[in-house]
């Protein structure tokens, strides 16, 4: 036990160049296709745009998150980790970027600021308190403002304690956890509220909400998982990382997706059971014209490929499964979203370069974000009082 | 000590000195050994080169045993063995399948696994082991942390277990099988045993009996008993004319149930109700049989009036009358459905379907009576 004691190296920096020449590639290349699809098909890239938003929002937010659920839950094991989920936290500013175009073309994508349809309609008249653009939109740059302001403080702290080693900012970190984590779990509901179920306006869905926040928390932690592997493989963090720490990503992993799987069936049985017009219309859209081909590959893999690709212990701690398993998740929520969003434009399944381009773009700045953030900061909280603790984590 | 060698057992001060000290043994190639420790710690599988567990296959299988078993029980009690609609769904509604599925894998999965880790893993029935009972046992389950070299194992030899434990920094002693443990044997027949079982059935059933067929029955436990809701038959106080059993609303309809159309107009309903059967063989037979159970007693077995009332009510004509011989079925019909006279209606006694069948045999008899030359060819 006592063999790698006081023999943390100091962590490599600048990510593998293959890694950051593929962010660049993915990025320019969304990029382009961004711009293209704009130009051929405003709306279409605007629906497009809503599925970028809510996985990149999805992404920082759900890092922040994970930053927060470290600190209050006192866990040791991913303290070597964190800076991962300190630099993915970064992409909060670019999510709030791509609120840009929605919020210009709001007509285009919420049915509720019709104003013709809302004065027909008793149901949304009713909801109009609630779901109007100046609300909407006040509600959105609070929860900004919120998020960035955590963010800022978690990162403040846990760099400055790099240079002077002092525990008091973990103290001070913990605190600030213990008041994001309501935070996050109501403005994370509200979000998902806000900007993917507000595009059935009639729809009643008691549960969607912590759907949308498991799926995020699910695809955030499919990309640390990703991260971590693929760079600890490589050498990057340190060199004591054992098959344990794999161990706790691959068992976070599955609880989650079983969790997800957990709501998402709840959703769909209790709508179905009570069979009520004003919710099972959101169903059944999903489930005729082709697009229940989707929501059957949604559950195939959202839940029981990687269900069972890590179902037993040893496949828990293999690499190269828990990176396949994390590439299937992170593809999932991109389809998880689109079942969300799509549906309400079209009625039967569109597939094309439109509804590439913005997943490429985001997992491109991912890439790059992490990558810029990585070569001006330690990859590892080196002056965090856990961190020998997580190094010599056993199970 | 004239009782044969257990185990070589050493105590340490700390959790790091005895993941130490199972790393010093494994690699020393012994393989029957334990650890013993007030609380788990970490990496002692590790340190021991303990194989993977095999319990995990136990727990799938139960798991998918429980799963299948569920789904398949479920599909065959809705679908197959007492199909019912609920909720305007098809009987084979697998949604509503799933969480007791999920739930009876779970279960079974949990208690396989403990009874296959009790009866496998610790060899149930034997309750007892040689360390029970000693100074050894004491200590590592409060504040050391013992390892125990089994004197069983294919390369033990006392002297160089010894050497090796006291090299880790161990304080090292030496387990012996007791004379207890040697002379125990499980007496399964001893009557003290049996009289406990009996003892604990007597109580058992009396507290069970006493509880659900007595208690249960007094106040204040009879409240399934005794609800506040009008029982059939009986007065309630609730409407002003006592009367528990409600009519329903006016104009109800039973479910797939046309009424009669024709109340109180024989005329119509000799006009428009046509026999929907066919005098079949079948029908002929059914009209017999329910003509004679409910039409003979005052009309007589051959419709002909001559009851068996033997005056008690008036006797009804003969059927065969020419008035009776010229009505169109819907008469014959509609006389039964509403009744006539001092005969009263038989609507609620006999179906539909069957009062059309006792027209058709009534047909027959009358035909009977009055052959023509044509029929008898």
């Amino acid at each position: 036990m006592s063999d790698h004691h006081e023999n943390v190296i100091v962590p490599k920096k600048n990510l593998p160049a293959g890694l950051v020449n593929l962010g660049w590639a993915l990025t320019v290349i969304g990029g382009v296709l961004v711009a293209l699809s704009y130009v051929l098909d405003f709306q279409r890239a605007l629906h497009n745009n809503l599925i970028g938003f809510a996985l990149l929002i999805g992404l920082s937010v759900g890092a922040v998150f994970y930053i927060a659920l470290e600190y209050i839950t006192g866990a040791v094991w991913s303290t070597p980790f964190r800076r991962v989920t300190e630099f993915l936290g970064a992409l909060l500013p670019v999510g709030i970027l791509f609120s840009i175009p929605l919020f210009l073309n709001m007509h285009d994508i919420f049915l509720w600021t019709h104003h013709d349809v809302v004065s027909a309609d008793k149901v949304l008249q009713n909801k109009t308190p609630y779901l109007n653009v100046q609300f909407f939109s006040i509600r959105f740059a609070v929860m900004a403002v919120v998020w960035l302001f955590f963010f800022v403080v978690f990162r403040k702290h846990s760099f400055a304690q790099d240079l002077n080693k002092d525990q008091k900012h973990t103290r001070i970190n913990i605190k600030f956890a213990a008041a994001f984590i309501p935070v996050v779990a109501i403005s994370v509901s509200i979000f998902g509220i806000d900007w993917l179920m507000s595009l059935e306006p009639h729809w009643f869905s008691t549960i969607f909400a912590i759907y949308f926040f498991i799926g995020t928390i699910v695809c955030t932690l499919a990309v640390i998982t990703y991260l971590v592997v693929s760079l600890g493989e490589k050498g990057f963090f340190f060199t004591g990382i054992v098959e344990d720490h794999y161990y706790s990503f691959g068992a976070l992993l599955f609880g989650f997706l079983a969790f997800w799987a957990y709501i998402a069936f709840s959703q769909f049985m209790l709508i179905w059971y009570a069979n009520l017009p004003e919710e099972n219309f959101w169903f059944i859209a999903r489930w005729k014209n082709g697009w229940e081909y989707v929501s059957m590959a949604l559950a195939l893999f959202h839940f029981w490929l990687p269900y069972f690709l890590l179902l037993s212990r040893p496949s828990k701690m293999n690499k190269g499964n828990l990176k396949r398993t994390s590439l299937i998740l992170i593809f999932a929520h991109v389809l998880d979203l689109y079942w969300i969003v799509m549906p309400t434009y079209y009625p039967s399944p569109v597939f094309s370069f439109y509804e590439i381009a913005f997943p490429l773009l985001v997992f491109g700045l991912v890439i790059v974000v992490f990558a810029s953030q990585s070569k001006k900061y330690n990859m590892v909280p080196v002056g965090d009082p856990k961190l020998q603790r997580g190094l010599d984590f056993q199970l | 000590m004239a009782n044969p060698l257990y185990s070589i057992v050493a105590t340490f001060k700390s959790p790091d000195a005895i993941v130490e000290a199972a790393k010093k043994v494994s690699a020393a190639g012994y393989t029957k050994f334990d650890v013993h420790t007030p609380y788990p710690v970490h990496g002692m599988d590790k340190a021991m080169r303990l194989p993977e567990t095999k319990l995990g296959f136990v727990t799938l299988a139960a798991g998918i045993l429980g799963s299948i078993g569920m789904i398949s029980f479920a599909s065959w009690v809705a679908a197959v063995d007492y199909p019912q609609v609920i909720g305007g769904k098809p009987y084979w509604s697998w949604p509503a399948f799933v969480p007791v599925t999920y739930e009876i894998g779970v279960l079974l999965a949990v208690l396989l696994t403990v009874s296959a880790m009790i009866v496998f893993f610790f060899k149930f029935p034997n309750i007892s082991h040689p360390l029970h009972d000693t100074p050894y046992m004491k200590k590592v389950s409060s504040d050391t942390f013992g390892i125990s070299v089994q004197a069983e194992d294919p390369n033990f030899d006392e002297q160089k277990v010894r050497e090796l434990l006291q090299s880790a920094g161990g304080s090292v002693d030496a387990v012996y099988y007791s004379d207890e443990f040697i002379n125990f044997k499980p007496k399964l027949f001893d009557p003290k045993f049996i009289a406990l079982l009996v003892g604990v059935a007597l109580v058992a059933s009396a507290g069970g009996y006493i509880t659900w067929n007595k208690i249960l029955y007094l106040p204040p436990y009879d409240w399934m008993m005794e609800q506040f809701k009008v029982k059939p038959q009986s007065e309630s106080d609730f409407y002003s004319d006592k009367f528990g059993m409600r009519m329903p609303v006016e104009g109800t309809v039973a479910r797939g149930f046309i009424p009669y159309p024709y109340k109180g107009k024989p005329e119509e309903a000799a006009k428009y109700l046509v026999n929907p059967l066919l005098p079949t063989k079948e029908v002929l037979a059914l009209g017999k049989k329910k003509f004679l159970t409910f039409c003979s007693p005052c009309h007589g077995n051959f419709a002909e009036g001559n009851s068996r009332l033997r005056g008690q009510f008036p006797n009804p004509p003969s059927l065969h009358s020419d008035k009776v011989r010229n009505w169109p079925d819907g008469s014959i019909f509609h006389v039964i459905t509403e009744g006539q006279n001092v005969m009263p209606s038989y609507q609620y006694q006999i179906s539909r379907e069957e009062r059309w069948a006792i027209v058709h045999y009534i047909r027959t008899l009358q035909r009977a009576l009055n052959a023509k030359e044509s029929d008898v060819q």
